[in-house]
């Protein structure tokens, strides 16, 4: 007679060993050791809240700040910049003054703008280390840090272009700008054609983090 | 000190000192053009080990790809900006 009663090895979340007590297995977590630069971090973290130079409160703030800021932020300034030809000029000028103009805090970036044209192509890198400019776009993308992006693309960029779907004529020249010093970028892509009737705010929705950055396009308008 | 504007053409020096260095390996020695003035900006090199960096003018320097990977460019005329402090360059001919 049936029952309805399964045996255990029969349930859904049999996974043999392991299992905790709600049935699942447990997850990887924080079960290294610490490296030596995590403890490096922590024991200066510590010291700076007993000397009362910051404290934890001021620490978990600010990484609410930094995780506040999006890619969203940027596209709003080069929405702005496709809407508004004179707010463009500043941007080229001076896109940390221009970015602030628009309310956004990013605090001591030295931002410069370098602008898409049907001729010419901008991608960005840090091939010492991983700079972007966090304050303006958030946290950056994982690959963007990979020594692979920043070795090939000073010497590949039309190959790792390809790679991310991105094919450029030969008649468009590609410029690389390696963030090297005390300089953060942001490219003005290509404002898509078909947009003419879209305002600032539907324009912006077509700016991706990867069109800022240079691996990718603005979106097409649906 | 290399106080020049833009236009100007220079070249990275070739040395190869210890330390903080921001200036990338691939670079040294490459030949290239003043792209726009950054201002002065304080010496990384004595900035990282927590001495009083020197203020330096900062330059973002055009170089093609032909000038930076010879006949290995992916395509001759695309071009690499990168940021360089004075006391890299020299000036060329």
């Amino acid at each position: 007679m049936a029952t309805g009663w399964k045996k255990p090895s029969d349930m859904p979340h049999d996974h043999h060993d392991h299992l905790s007590s709600s049935g699942h297995p447990y997850r990887a977590d924080n079960d290294a050791p610490l490296t030596y630069w995590q403890t490096m971090e922590i024991a200066l973290r510590e010291l700076l809240v007993e000397k009362g130079v910051t404290s934890q409160a001021e620490i978990a703030s600010q990484i609410d700040a930094m995780d506040a800021r999006s890619p969203a932020d940027g596209a709003r300034v080069v929405a702005r910049a496709w809407s508004d030809p004179a707010f463009r000029d500043r941007l080229l000028h001076d896109a940390s003054a221009a970015s602030r103009e628009m309310g956004f805090d990013i605090g001591a970036l030295r931002l410069i703008a370098v602008e898409n044209t049907g001729d010419v192509h901008n991608i960005i890198v840090c091939t010492l280390c991983s700079c972007y400019p966090r304050n303006l776009l958030g946290l950056s993308p994982d690959w963007y840090k990979t020594r692979e992006y920043r070795s090939r693309v000073v010497i590949e960029p039309r190959r790792v272009l390809a790679e991310f779907g991105l094919t450029l004529p030969d008649t468009t020249t590609i410029r690389v700008h390696d963030s090297t010093a005390d300089m953060r970028y942001i490219v003005i892509p290509v404002r898509p054609s078909g947009t003419e009737h879209l305002n600032e705010a539907q324009l912006a929705t077509l700016v991706t983090r990867d069109s800022m950055i240079g691996t990718a396009q603005a979106r097409a308008p649906r | 000190m290399l106080d020049v504007g833009p236009g100007t053409a220079v070249r990275v020096r070739g040395m190869q000192p210890p330390g903080h260095i921001r200036t990338p390996h691939y670079l040294r020695g490459k030949a290239g053009v003043i792209e726009r003035c950054l201002g002065l900006s304080g010496n990384p090199e004595q900035l990282a080990y927590g001495l009083p960096g020197a203020s330096l003018p900062l330059y973002r320097v055009r170089f093609t790809m032909a000038d930076i990977w010879g006949a290995r460019a992916e395509r001759p005329d695309d071009t690499l900006d990168a940021e360089i402090y004075g006391h890299w360059l020299e000036e060329t001919v």
